[in-house]
C-alpha cells in the first residue's frame, strides 16, 4: 500500500511539470499582451516598448517559463500586473472567503443528504423517496447561476430576509453573524449540486447493503432493526462515499466561480474573472496553478480511498 | 536450485504401423514455458511458474493425438503455443519441417490459415456482436479464399457440414445453444484451409448429451477432410474415444505417450494407472483394487526436484526424489518413471 | 450545479465499488455464462429503458425540445434578431414580452434551443471520438504507450475544467465553435480511462484470442471486434455529457464567454438579470431561459439515468 503511494506520488510530480507547461502556454496564446491594457494616450511608444521590456515580454517564451518556474520554486509568484501587488498576497486575501463559501457549502451538502439518502433507501419507493429522487436531480439540473438568482429574487428582493451580495455588509467589518447572513444564499445555492449527487449516491450505497445476507442474519438472531441498521449497514454503506468527497471539491471549485460572480462574493472565483479580463498573467497563473495542485491532490486521495474500498481494481 | 541430472529427452518417434519414415505434420521440439513471476533486483528471476518444460511430441497426418492430465498440467498452455497465442520460452515447434517460431507478416498469415483452434468456452470465443454469417464469411475474407456469391455458398456449406441450418446464418450467437455455438466454432475453424485443428477442451463446458454429437462430429469431419486434431481434454473417457494416441501430461511434463488402446491396456506410468483407475470403477469388485493418489497437484511454481510425481506417488524412492526420469521406451509406447508398472513386455530402464 | 464528466466517470466507476464494498461478490465471479447474462441485448434494453417512467418522460421533453430546435424557423413568431422596443411585458403580440433590445423572447427561446443541443450533442460527439481513440490504442497497446497515454490523460484531468474552459475561451474569443471545440478538447479523460479499462477487459477474451489465431490483423481486430464492444458503458457517460455541456454553455453565455448576442442562448438571456432592476421588475426576461435550461437539463439526465438502469440490470435506482 506504502508502495503504491509512493508511486502515485512519483507520478504526480512530471503531471505536476506538465500542468505548469501547459498553464504557461495556455495563458500566454491569449492574444494581447498586459501593456495593452493600459495604454493612455499620453504614453510614447518608446514608453511602450521600456514598459514591456520591464515586464520581461518581450523574451521568448521559454525563458519566460523557466524564469516564472524558477521564481515559483523560491516561493514567489510574481506581481500583478493590474495592481502591481504581489500575487501571493492577493490570493491569501481571498483564499479565505472562497474556502469559507466552500466549506460551508460541503457542509451544509452532506449535512442535508447524508440523512436524506438514507432515509430514501429505507424507506424506498414511497413518497419520501419518490420527492427525495425528484428534488435531488432537481438539484444536479438546475444551474447555479439561475438558482443564484432566483434565490436573490425571492430571498433578498421580495422577502428582504437576507442581503443581496457581498460578504459583509459596509462598515460591519468583523461582524460574524452579518457575516453569515451573507453566506447563506451563496453558500445553499453551491451546496445544492452537491446535494443531488449525494443524496442519489448515498442511497444506492445503502440500498445494496440493506439487501445483503449478513443482514438477514443479523435481524434473525434477534437484534433490533435499529441496531441492524446503525451498526451493521451503514458501516459498509458509507465507506464508498468518502471516495466520493474527493470528486466534489473540483466540482466546488468551478461552481464558486459563478455562485461568487453572481453574490459578488471577495473570493477566488471573482479574482478569476478580473484577471481573465485585464490579462493579469501572474494572477491568472497562479490561481489555475493552485487550483490544479488541489484537484490533482483530490484525484491522488479519491485513488487511494479507491484502493481501500475495492482491491479488485487495479489499474 | 535443483541439480539438472537428466537426459535430454529423446524425441523419435514412430508412427505405430509406419512401414517407412513418415515426417510429422507438426513437429514439438524440446519445448517450456516459463513464466517469471518476480525478478530480484538485478533483474534474475527468482520465482518462476514452469507451466511447460522441455515437451516433445509430433502430430502425424491424419491422426488424432490426446493430451490429458489434471488442471494446472500445461496442457492448454501447450496448446496455445501451437497457434502462437503464447510463445515459448524454450524450444522449437516445426510444421512441415520448418519453424514456427520466427514467422510473421504473410507467412504467420498462411500458418494461420492452415492450423486453428477451437476453444473451450463456446460462449466467449462467439464475438456476440457478430452475425454466424459474418463469424464464418470474416476469416475468408481476411485471407482472400472467396468473394462475392462463392463466399456466400461457402458459408453456407460451412453451416452444413456442422449441422447447423442455413437459415439460422443471420441470427446472432447469443440465440443459439452451447453445443450449436461450438458447432460454429468448428465450422469457423474449417473455413480456411485447415489442416489441423488445436482443441482445446471442446467439450468441458457442454452438456454429457451433447458431447457425443460434437465428438461424432468431430470424427466425421476428421474423416471427411483429412484433418489431424491435438484433443487436450481432462476427461478420459472423451479422448479415448477419439484419439488415435494419447499423451499425459504431469505438472509440465509428458509422462507417458502411446497409443489409446495400449494406453488402457497396459498403463507404464502409475499417475497413468490412477487416472484411469479413477475413471473406469464401474464395476464393484474393481474398487478394491484402485490406485489412489495422495494429496492434491503441487504448484507449478516450485516443482518437486526429481521425478515432479514423486510426492504423491505411492513406489516413490530415493532415486525418484533425486533424479528425474527422461523419456524412455521402445516403439510406440513411452514413459518418464525409474519404476514404470509390471508390463508383459518391453524393458524398462532405470 | 455542473457534473463535470469526471465527477461522472468516477461516480460510476465508485458506485461500481459501492456494490462491491456491499459484497456482490458474485456478479464479478465471472462464469462465462454469467458475463454474458450479465450485459443484456440491445432489444431487452430497450424494452428495459421503457419501464422506466422517468426516462420516457425525459425522453418525450427532449424529442419536444429538438423538435422546437430542427423547425425553429417555422415555430418561432418573430424573428429572434428583430429589435424593437425594450423590456416590453408579455403580450398578445410578444407572448413572453421582449428583452433589453426589444427583441421577442419567445423566439430567442425557441432559437435558444438550438445553441444548447449543438453544443451539447456536438461537445460530446468530439469529445467521445477522441477518447475513445485514445482509450482504445492505450488498452489495445498497453505498456510504454499505455502509461504515456494515461499520464497525459491524468495532466489534461487535472484541470480544474471551468477554470481552463475560461481561459481558453478567453483566449480563442466567444463564439459557439470555439465553445464545442474547449468543451471537446477538454471532455475526453473520463471517456478515455472507461474505454481503455474496457478494452483491457475485452482484450482477454476468447473471441478476440480466436481472432489472432484467425490470423486477422491488429487494426481489424480493434475496429471490428474490440471497438464494438465497448462501447455501450460510455453511452450512459455521453448522456450525462450532454447535460453538462448544457449548463457549461448556458455559465459560460451567462458570464460573457460564450454565445454572445445577438445569438440566442439560454444562457445570455439571463444576463441581463444580473442589474437589480431586471431582476426584480422583470422576471419575464430571465424566468423562461432559466426554466428551458433546467428542463432541457432534467430530462437528458432522465434518459441517462434510464439508460444507466437498462444497460446494467443489477442496478435499480429508480423506478
Amino acid at each position: 500500500m506504502m508502495r503504491m503511494i509512493g508511486r502515485r506520488l512519483l507520478i504526480a510530480i512530471p503531471v505536476l511539470f506538465g500542468i505548469t507547461v501547459l498553464n504557461f502556454a495556455l495563458i500566454h496564446m491569449a492574444p494581447g499582451n498586459p501593456v495593452e491594457m493600459y495604454i493612455n494616450p499620453s504614453m510614447t511608444q518608446q514608453d511602450i516598448e521600456l514598459r514591456k521590456e520591464q515586464l520581461g515580454i518581450n523574451d521568448p517564451l521559454p525563458v519566460q517559463y523557466v524564469r516564472w518556474l524558477g521564481q515559483l520554486l523560491k516561493g514567489d509568484l510574481g506581481y500583478s500586473y493590474a495592481t502591481y501587488q504581489p500575487v501571493g498576497e492577493m490570493l491569501s486575501g481571498r483564499i479565505g472567503p472562497t474556502l469559507l463559501l466552500m466549506g460551508t457549502a460541503l457542509v451544509i451538502a452532506y449535512l442535508f443528504a447524508i440523512p436524506v439518502g438514507i432515509w430514501s433507501a429505507r424507506k424506498a419507493y414511497s413518497w419520501f423517496d419518490y420527492s427525495a429522487t425528484g428534488f435531488a436531480f432537481l438539484g444536479i439540473s438546475i444551474p447555479n447561476f439561475f438558482l443564484g438568482l432566483g434565490a436573490i429574487y425571492i430571498f433578498a428582493i421580495q422577502l428582504k430576509w437576507l442581503p443581496t451580495g457581498g460578504m459583509y455588509t459596509l462598515g460591519k467589518q468583523g461582524d460574524w453573524t452579518d457575516v453569515a447572513m451573507h453566506l447563506i444564499l451563496p453558500a445553499c445555492v453551491l451546496a445544492t449540486g452537491i446535494a443531488g449527487n449525494m443524496v442519489r449516491y448515498v442511497r444506492s450505497s445503502v440500498m445494496d447493503v440493506l439487501g445483503q445476507e449478513y443482514l438477514r442474519t443479523a435481524r434473525a438472531k434477534g437484534m433490533s432493526e435499529f441496531i441492524v441498521i446503525n451498526k451493521h449497514a451503514l458501516k459498509n454503506a458509507l465507506i464508498p462515499i468518502i471516495t466520493v468527497i474527493g470528486l466534489d471539491i473540483p466540482l466546488l471549485l468551478g461552481g464558486a466561480v459563478i455562485t461568487e460572480q453572481i453574490f459578488q462574493w471577495p473570493g477566488m472565483g471573482q479574482l478569476l474573472m478580473q484577471s481573465i479580463s485585464s490579462r493579469d498573467y501572474p494572477t491568472l497563473m497562479a490561481i489555475n496553478l493552485l487550483a490544479a495542485v488541489t484537484v490533482l491532490a483530490a484525484n491522488l486521495v479519491t485513488d487511494i480511498a479507491y484502493r481501500f474500498v475495492d482491491p479488485t481494481m487495479r489499474d | 536450485m535443483r541439480e539438472n541430472k537428466e537426459r535430454p529427452q529423446d524425441s523419435v518417434e514412430q508412427a505405430p504401423t509406419a512401414v517407412e519414415p513418415v515426417h510429422p505434420l507438426l513437429e514439438v521440439d524440446g519445448v517450456s514455458k516459463h513464466y517469471t513471476l518476480r525478478r530480484n533486483w538485478l533483474g534474475r528471476p527468482e520465482v518462476v511458474l514452469q507451466a511447460v518444460d522441455r515437451v516433445s511430441l509430433k502430430l502425424m497426418q491424419g491422426e488424432t493425438l490426446g493430451v490429458i492430465g489434471e488442471s494446472g498440467c500445461g496442457k492448454s498452455t501447450l496448446g496455445k503455443m501451437l497457434v502462437r497465442i503464447e510463445e515459448p520460452t524454450a524450444g522449437d515447434i516445426r510444421y512441415q519441417g520448418k519453424s514456427i517460431l520466427g514467422l510473421s507478416g504473410q507467412e504467420l498469415k498462411r500458418y494461420r490459415s492452415e492450423v486453428q483452434f477451437i476453444f473451450q468456452d463456446p460462449y466467449a470465443s462467439l464475438n456476440p456482436r457478430q452475425k454466424v454469417f459474418d463469424i464464418l464469411a470474416e476469416p475468408m475474407k481476411v485471407h482472400g479464399l472467396y468473394e462475392g456469391e462463392r463466399l456466400n455458398r461457402r458459408v453456407y456449406e460451412l453451416l452444413d457440414m456442422v449441422g447447423i441450418p442455413g437459415a439460422y446464418s443471420e441470427r446472432y450467437p447469443h440465440e443459439f445453444s452451447g453445443g450449436q455455438r461450438q458447432r460454429i466454432g468448428i465450422a469457423r475453424a474449417l473455413s480456411l484451409n485447415t489442416k489441423i485443428i488445436v482443441c482445446d477442451e471442446p467439450v468441458s463446458a457442454l452438456d454429457v448429451s451433447i458431447q457425443a454429437q460434437i465428438l461424432n462430429l468431430l470424427r466425421e469431419l476428421q474423416q471427411s477432410l483429412g484433418l489431424s486434431y491435438l484433443f487436450i481434454a481432462h476427461g478420459l473417457g472423451v479422448v479415448k474415444y477419439i484419439s488415435r494416441r494419447i499423451a499425459v501430461m504431469y505438472l509440465g511434463k509428458i509422462v507417458e505417450i502411446a497409443g489409446a488402446e495400449e494406453l488402457f491396456r497396459q498403463p507404464r506410468h502409475p499417475y497413468t494407472k490412477a487416472l484411469i483407475d479413477a475413471h473406469l470403477t464401474v464395476n464393484p469388485r474393481e474398487r478394491g483394487r484402485r490406485m489412489l493418489l495422495a494429496g492434491e497437484v503441487p504448484n507449478a511454481i516450485n516443482p518437486p526436484r526429481g521425478c515432479r510425481f514423486h510426492p504423491r506417488c505411492p513406489f516413490a524412492t530415493d532415486v525418484c526424489r533425486e533424479q528425474e526420469p527422461g523419456l524412455e521406451g521402445d516403439g510406440g509406447h513411452r514413459f518418464a518413471c525409474h519404476h514404470p508398472l509390471a508390463a508383459a513386455k518391453g524393458a524398462s530402464a532405470p | 450545479m455542473e457534473q463535470t464528466p469526471q465527477h461522472q466517470e468516477n461516480r460510476q466507476v465508485t458506485e461500481n465499488a459501492a456494490e462491491n464494498a456491499a459484497g456482490h461478490a458474485a456478479s464479478r465471479a465471472g462464469k462465462p455464462a454469467a458475463s454474458q447474462a450479465a450485459q443484456r441485448q440491445s432489444s431487452s434494453v430497450l424494452r428495459a429503458f421503457l419501464r422506466h417512467r422517468m426516462a420516457v418522460a425525459g425522453l418525450a421533453v427532449f424529442s419536444i425540445l429538438v423538435l422546437m430546435a430542427v423547425f425553429a424557423p417555422w415555430v418561432s413568431p418573430h424573428d429572434p434578431y428583430e429589435v424593437g422596443k425594450g423590456f416590453q411585458p408579455p403580450s398578445a403580440e410578444h407572448w413572453l414580452g421582449t428583452d433589453q433590445t426589444g427583441r421577442d423572447i419567445l423566439s430567442r427561446l425557441i432559437y435558444g434551443a438550438r445553441t444548447s443541443l449543438l453544443v451539447g450533442v456536438g461537445a460530446v460527439s468530439v469529445y467521445v471520438i477522441i477518447g475513445v481513440c485514445i482509450g482504445v490504442i492505450a488498452g489495445y497497446f498497453g505498456r510504454w504507450i499505455d502509461s504515456v497515454l494515461m499520464r497525459m490523460t491524468d495532466v489534461v484531468m487535472s484541470f480544474p475544467y471551468l477554470l481552463v474552459i475560461l481561459v481558453m475561451v478567453s483566449i480563442l474569443g466567444p463564439s459557439l465553435q470555439n465553445i464545442i471545440i474547449v468543451l471537446g478538447i477538454l471532455g475526453w479523460p473520463p471517456i478515455a480511462r472507461i474505454v481503455r479499462g474496457s478494452v483491457l477487459s475485452v482484450k482477454n477474451r476468447e473471441f478476440i484470442k480466436a481472432a489472432h489465431v484467425l490470423g486477422f490483423g491488429k487494426l481489424r481486430i480493434m475496429i471490428r471486434h474490440i471497438l464494438p464492444n465497448v462501447l455501450s458503458p460510455i453511452l450512459v457517460n455521453a448522456t450525462f455529457g450532454i447535460a453538462t455541456a448544457i449548463i457549461i454553455e448556458a455559465s459560460l453565455s451567462f458570464l460573457g464567454m460564450g454565445v454572445m448576442p445577438p445569438m440566442s442562448s439560454w444562457g445570455n438571456m439571463l444576463n441581463s438579470a444580473q442589474n437589480i432592476s431586471t431582476l426584480s421588475a422583470r422576471p419575464w426576461v430571465w424566468l423562461p431561459p432559466g426554466i428551458m435550461i433546467v428542463l432541457a437539463v432534467l430530462s437528458v439526465n432522465f434518459i441517462g439515468d434510464g439508460l444507466r438502469d437498462a444497460i446494467d440490470p443489477k442496478r435499480k435506482t429508480t423506478r
